[in-house]
């Protein structure tokens, strides 16, 4: 499939532009769906009635009240769903249920004129309940026993085995909090039945396809009488990935039943306690090094807090389970993974979809080994990596392995990493009361959807008769950009400037049977497919012009909006004979060429086997390593990143100024969640059991400029051409996010310098001041106390 | 009485019977105007930002584009006044410099927050007195903490533009790399850009507005009265009437709670409200200044306060500061406000007015239970009044998960005079120490209220100012008020805080004492750190 991967001459990817949209955005007029109600004449408004206890039985639901408040139009019960009353694809998840399974459980919907009237309206309703014992915590469910889903193991050798052997065993146990996606545009969705019709949503969704079956499940409609339409999300980051489908079919089921367009927008609050989150983790290990202080062995039980319902969790829990080792070769290993059920809003997909709660494990046991070992935190890692050759413990070759390393070299050159190594140790020395920390951490990431089926794409390419050029394709625009990769991999595809190219929303009318925008695989999937298209008008439009230029059709070639012969461009001695773009178009259409195309796309040689967990699932890995400095103040725990470097391999990339931006803000997003972004339950048997009370912008706090590091170098790792992806790029939205883990190392590197030499610092996660701070006082206490390296362990080395 | 209209991106507008109840991001969205977004409907993260005119603080026949959440704010107070959204400041193929280099610089991903960034960008472009010479490590973003660490030089560009601007801004995507180097890489604005012309001309005037019908109507009223006297004779005879300023905290009671007031009575442009004064002994603050005009006037005149030097970066964000008022942060007589426990720190006194007459009363006598104090319904605050001088020795410690625009889960001030050493006039006893001549504690985040950490106050006075004597201060301090455990922080850390909040303020005065040389040392090396920047 080398073909896939070559670049044309005067190719319009790898151009670093700005963002397609960036006009709009920054004068206010980019539309949200949000946007469009105020623009939908006679629009209802939705808004639910949540109940306020975790688990409990709805005894009673009298909406009377309701229709007594001045604009009340409708209220939308279990008994309004004429198909299937469920939200997810799995029939465990009630749109409208009859037993309340997290706080804040939507059990009905009140319509009215006015967002004011449906809220008034939705206090009005009169609901009983009968509370239930409730599970909030991994802990509450793992005691009760309650999981839901799949079991799953991944091993490879014998691991008890191998700890029997290791020179040097440890273990542990790390609670991994889990992270609201504060996507600045909440869940929305307009919906309407049309002028034919048809049911048409407009739904800031990642996956308009499983949307549109979902709407159309609930409604008992086949899909074709179904659109949805995604204009643009205000950030997604995995939260619009299942999550949006059932809000869409409420207003879906309103529109219907009053026959009016009827807008549903969470306000923050509502999404904040309504919708998934990043799954937080327990995860319990014991590792084995071998003489040279090589990870050997591992087992470890990863269990997931899934929540209410399965939605993404199992598929979560694979990721996590295939990305324990990230870079690291670990030759016996022995890996389960569980899904555990609680009294929560159902968690769902998120940047990294389980793969950083899976990495975290080993950087944890490197980070915390790595001092009783006796052995500098980045030589333990360095000296781990995989080497060209070997293989995951699923059974796939780690291809281009040899790149962790260079990456690391170059990284640890650009960051100056020696230097600045000893300036921290001789700010330490001189400081009492601050310490610095600076660390470096790998990552490789696997790219592709576990399940095999869903690595497919299409796109619709037209080209119009004046020359111009309409592109859609089955990727929502998130932010990520990558509807402006797109439009590069098309103008690049067909030779025409980019300004030739429009691309028009995400429509299921157009492109159907979209997978997910998710698993950073949009560009792949979806590049692979418009240039599959547009190869496909190139071809036919390349025999108009090669009768034209007097050329064999496979020597003619398309640059910038210009077709020309092999040899016979501009300068050369054959008369410089070539044809404008809008000019062959024109005279195509006139012999009855056609001018547009269906295009598709699938990730050749994938397979993956679930129950077994072996396989291939991944096309190719996408590597990158960052090294952040960190200061903590003894005082109070407070802490500021001093600065960050990153080097990221993104093949070749598409759009630079694109991929810098998906790097940073990953990075930072990753740095959010592991120190800064805590949500917190009401853990207490009060009455308000399993409430979230971090509900809020002011109680849960996302990185701001503050978190920004002052000083921050990226760095795209060059010569990097991925064969077999579209144009030799590689897809850049989720690894860097686990990036950040250079952050947590450094922080525990700048709390171990206040304990005694070789401490080994537990550190909560999120890595809060507070958390900082008890780690500073634990090592202090050690200071004082004289002590020596203390393991992370229950037992120590043999 | 004028009809109900504003001007909105040069355009005039008819306001409408809006009521009390809508604010101004519903309204202004309800006209077609979808540019400003709702992102949390608290004013923390700024996606609703707009510019608004108002007077400049310093020069009061001048006017000052102005960024505030307009999720907070009622349409109602708008009455007459100008607004200028995303979309007033350019459009596609005619960007406004700010919106050209922010587009061009990848600042933008998902644009949901993009609005809101430009209008804060935009209002910091237009600062008068916004000059690269802010730049550096003397500059105003300039603070040492102990031990030289934190510089803060890096949050003033080489345009002289102040990152604090952007504190009330969140974005989710971009990490915030490209939008501060787009606020760095902005110029001056052009000789005939019409909104810098506009800052040469007054601000509007005040309206005086009466809105949302009679009582008892659903949309609930707003009046707006043209002199104090009038507004408390309303007061008087309404007294469960909402008094609204900077409206930042009942914004979020609007939205978040869902509370609707019957009579909502605007005050923050009401002249007697809005006086300040410095004099031989004392600064008086009129309670409906901004937080930001006050930052502005302190910085300007004779009366400098290095404790709300220091307090007001650390208070909310720009955006919020743009609009809260002291008035307002005493007037709900939150534990949590963090103005409390620097008035109280600086011994301030309240001058409270009702149509009956005044009374001063000192702020340490004013909290007398959770959200409650000695204010009668009748009464509003006029003036807050901090004797002079001032302690030289000050400092605002704030503990909090984030470090810009997050609420406190521990706040505490100090303002302390030493005889002898650097911090006092007189000399030093006979063992060479400095002696305590007088401090005063100010806590926020530990009780039902704000209170003065008085043990921890007799455990140094009149004592020398040496680290015996400060450890056995700080475990009293650790024992004042009743710390709680909650999504902030845990009863112990809070704890902890208290008690190392004056270890830290002890080791903080002897670092600016004895460490000169090291702090200018961390500083150059900060410097190189710059150099390597791209």
């Amino acid at each position: 499939m080398s073909e896939l991967a070559d670049r044309p001459e005067r190719a319009v990817v790898g151009l670093a532009v700005s963002h397609e949209s960036a006009e709009e955005h920054v004068t206010g007029t980019a539309l949200y769906t949000q946007d469009l109600a105020g623009r939908t004449l006679g629009t209802l408004h939705a808004w639910p009635v949540q109940a306020p206890y975790a688990h409990a039985r709805v005894t009673g639901l009298r909406t009377e009240a309701a229709y007594q408040v001045p604009g009340v139009v409708r209220v939308l019960t279990a008994d309004d769903v004429p198909g299937l009353n469920d939200a997810g694809e799995k029939h465990d998840e009630p749109l409208f249920p009859g037993e309340v399974m997290y706080h804040g459980h939507a059990v009905c919907w009140v319509l009215g004129e006015t967002l004011e009237a449906a809220r008034q309206g939705a206090a009005a309703v009169e609901a009983s309940y009968e509370p239930l014992p409730a599970l909030i915590t991994v802990h509450d469910a793992i005691k009760a026993g309650s999981y839901q889903g799949h079991q799953r193991t991944v091993s490879r050798g014998d691991a008890a085995a191998a700890l029997e052997r290791a020179a040097y065993r440890f273990s542990g146990e790390l609670e991994i909090g889990g992270q609201e996606h504060f996507y600045l545009e909440t869940q929305a969705a307009l919906a309407l039945v049309d002028e034919s019709g048809q049911i048409f949503v407009q739904s800031s969704t990642q996956h308009p396809s499983e949307t549109q079956d979902i709407v159309a499940h609930v409604l008992g409609l086949p899909a074709h009488q179904v659109t949805v339409q995604c204009l643009r999300m205000g950030g997604g980051f995995g939260g619009k990935e299942f999550q949006p489908h059932g809000l869409a079919a409420v207003a879906a089921l309103g529109a219907t039943l009053t026959g009016r367009p009827v807008s549903l927008r969470l306000n923050r609050t509502q999404d904040i306690t309504m919708t998934g989150k990043r799954h937080p983790f327990f995860a319990t290990w014991e590792a084995g090094f071998d003489e040279d202080k090589r990870l050997c062995a591992l087992r470890a039980t990863l269990t997931s807090n899934g929540g209410w319902s399965l939605d993404l969790s199992e598929p979560v829990l694979a990721r996590a389970l295939c990305h324990i080792d990230n870079a690291y070769w670990i030759g016996d290993i022995e890996v389960t993974g569980r899904v555990a059920k609680t009294n929560r809003a159902s968690n769902t997909a998120f940047r990294g979809f389980g793969g950083p709660q899976g990495m975290i494990v080993v950087e944890e046991i490197l980070g915390r080994c790595a001092p009783a070992l006796g052995v500098e935190p980045h030589e333990l890692r360095r000296r781990n990596f995989y080497a060209p050759g070997q293989v995951t413990p699923y059974g796939q070759p780690v291809r281009h392995a040899e790149r962790l390393e260079a990456i690391w070299s170059l990284l640890a050159e650009r960051s100056e990493f020696g230097r600045r190594q000893a300036e921290v140790a001789a700010f330490n020395a001189a400081h009492p009361d601050v310490k610095r920390g600076l660390a470096i951490t790998p990552v490789k990431f696997g790219i592709s959807f576990n399940l095999t089926a869903f690595n497919q794409a299409g796109a619709l390419v037209q080209v119009y008769k004046d020359g111009s050029v309409l592109i859609n394709h089955g990727g929502t625009e998130m932010g990520q950009g990558l509807h402006t990769k797109m439009i590069q991999v098309a103008a690049t595809a067909l030779g025409v400037p980019m300004h030739l190219v429009r691309l028009a929303p995400t429509r299921t009318d157009k492109v159907p049977n979209t997978s997910a925008t998710a698993a950073s695989s949009g560009s792949d999937l979806n590049g692979g497919a418009i240039k599959d298209a547009c190869d496909q008008i190139r071809v036919r439009l390349a025999t108009v012009a090669a009768g034209q230029l007097g050329v064999h059709p496979g020597d003619v070639r398309f640059a910038g909006g210009m077709i020309t012969g092999i040899g016979i461009g501009l300068g050369s001695g054959l008369g410089g004979r070539q044809i404008a773009w809008a000019d062959l178009v024109r005279d195509a259409y006139f012999q009855r060429v056609q001018l547009w195309a269906a295009g598709f796309y699938r990730t050749a040689g994938l397979h993956w086997d679930a129950e077994r967990m072996q396989g291939e699932p991944f096309k190719y890995f996408a590597y990158g390593a960052a090294a952040a400095e960190a200061e903590v103040d003894g005082f109070t725990g407070a802490y500021r990143l001093r600065r960050a470097d990153i080097v990221h391999d993104v093949g070749d990339s598409l759009s630079p100024l694109i991929d810098l931006g998906q790097i940073e803000g990953g990075f930072v997003q990753g740095v959010g969640w592991l120190t800064l972004e805590e949500l917190r339950w009401e853990e207490t048997d009060g009455p308000h059991r399993g409430r979230l009370n971090t509900q809020a912008a002011s109680t849960y706090k996302i990185p701001s400029f503050s978190e920004m590091p002052p000083v921050f170098n990226v760095h795209l790792f060059e010569q990097a051409t991925e064969t077999g992806v579209v144009y030799g790029s590689k897809a850049v939205g989720e690894p860097p996010l686990m990036e950040a883990f250079s952050v947590r190392e450094a922080l525990r590197q700048a709390v171990g310098a206040f304990g005694p030499p070789g401490w080994s610092v537990s550190l909560a996660c999120p890595s809060t001041p507070e958390a900082v701070y008890w780690a500073v006082q634990a090592a202090r206490d050690a200071a004082r106390a004289g002590e020596q390296a203390d393991a992370p362990a229950a037992y120590a080395g043999v | 009485m004028a009809e109900p209209r504003l001007v909105v991106n040069g355009r005039t507008r008819e306001l409408g019977e809006v009521g009390g109840h809508v604010t101004l991001l519903e309204w202004l969205r309800a006209s077609g105007l979808t540019g400003a977004k709702e992102g949390c409907a608290e004013g923390e993260c700024g996606a609703c930002a707009v510019l608004v005119a108002r007077e400049d603080g310093g020069e009061r026949n001048r006017t000052r584009w102005v960024a505030i959440n307009a999720c907070l704010v009622l349409a109602a107070a708008f009455d007459q006044q100008e607004v200028v959204t995303a979309e007033g400041l350019g459009r596609p193929g005619r960007l406004h410099p700010v919106q050209r280099e922010m587009a061009a610089r990848g600042g933008s991903q998902c644009g949901y927050c993009t609005p809101g960034f430009i209008c804060s960008m935009a209002a910091e472009y237009y600062r008068p007195g916004r000059r690269p010479a802010a730049f550096g490590p003397n500059g105003p973003g300039a603070s040492g903490g102990p031990n030289g660490s934190s510089p803060g030089d890096e949050e003033h560009g080489p345009n002289g533009f102040d990152l604090h601007a952007l504190s009330g801004n969140l974005c989710r995507c971009t990490g915030y790399r490209p939008i501060r180097d787009a606020a760095y890489a902005l110029g001056q604005p052009d000789a005939d850009d019409p909104l810098l012309a506009r800052l040469a001309e007054p601000a509007p005037a005040a309206a005086v507005t009466v809105t949302g019908g009679t009582s008892g109507s659903a949309r609930g009223r707003y009046v707006r009265l043209a002199s104090l006297a009038d507004a408390l004779g309303l007061l008087a005879a309404e007294p469960d009437a909402r008094l609204v300023a900077g409206s930042t905290d009942w914004g979020v009671e609007l939205n978040i709670r869902h509370a609707r007031a019957a009579l909502t009575i605007g005050i923050e442009r009401i002249q007697e409200l809005r006086e300040f004064s410095v004099s031989a002994d004392r600064i008086d603050i009129g309670a409906a200044l901004s937080l930001s005009e006050i930052e502005a006037l302190l910085a300007s005149g004779s009366g400098r306060v290095p404790l709300l030097d220091e307090l007001f970066p650390q208070f909310a964000s720009r955006l919020i500061r743009n609009g809260a008022t002291l008035g307002g942060n005493l007037g709900t007589a939150s534990p949590i406000g963090d103005a409390p426990p620097a008035l109280l720190a600086l011994d301030a006194s309240l001058v409270l007015a009702s149509s009956q007459g005044e009374r001063e009363v000192r702020l340490d006598g004013y909290f007398t239970g959770y959200r409650q104090s000695v204010k009668r319904p009748d009464e509003l605050i006029k003036t807050i009044r901090i004797p002079r001088p001032v302690a030289p020795v000050t400092a605002f410690h704030k503990i909090a998960k984030r470090r810009f625009d997050d609420i406190s889960s521990v706040a505490v001030a100090y303002a302390l005079r030493l005889d002898g050493g650097m911090g006092g006039a007189g000399q030093a006893d006979e063992t060479g120490e400095p002696r305590v001549a007088a401090i005063r504690i100010g806590l926020g985040g530990v009780a039902a209220t704000p209170l003065r950490a008085r043990a921890a106050e007799d455990a140094l006075t009149g004592r020398p100012w040496t680290r015996e004597v400060v450890e056995a201060a700080a475990e009293e301090l650790a024992r004042v008020g009743t710390p709680m455990s909650d999504h902030r922080a845990s009863e112990a850390y809070r704890i902890a805080m208290l008690r190392n909040s004056l270890l830290k303020f002890f080791a903080q005065h002897q670092f600016a004492q004895h460490q000169f040389a090291q702090d200018q040392f961390a500083e150059h090396q900060f410097a190189e750190h710059r150099e390597v920047r791209p």
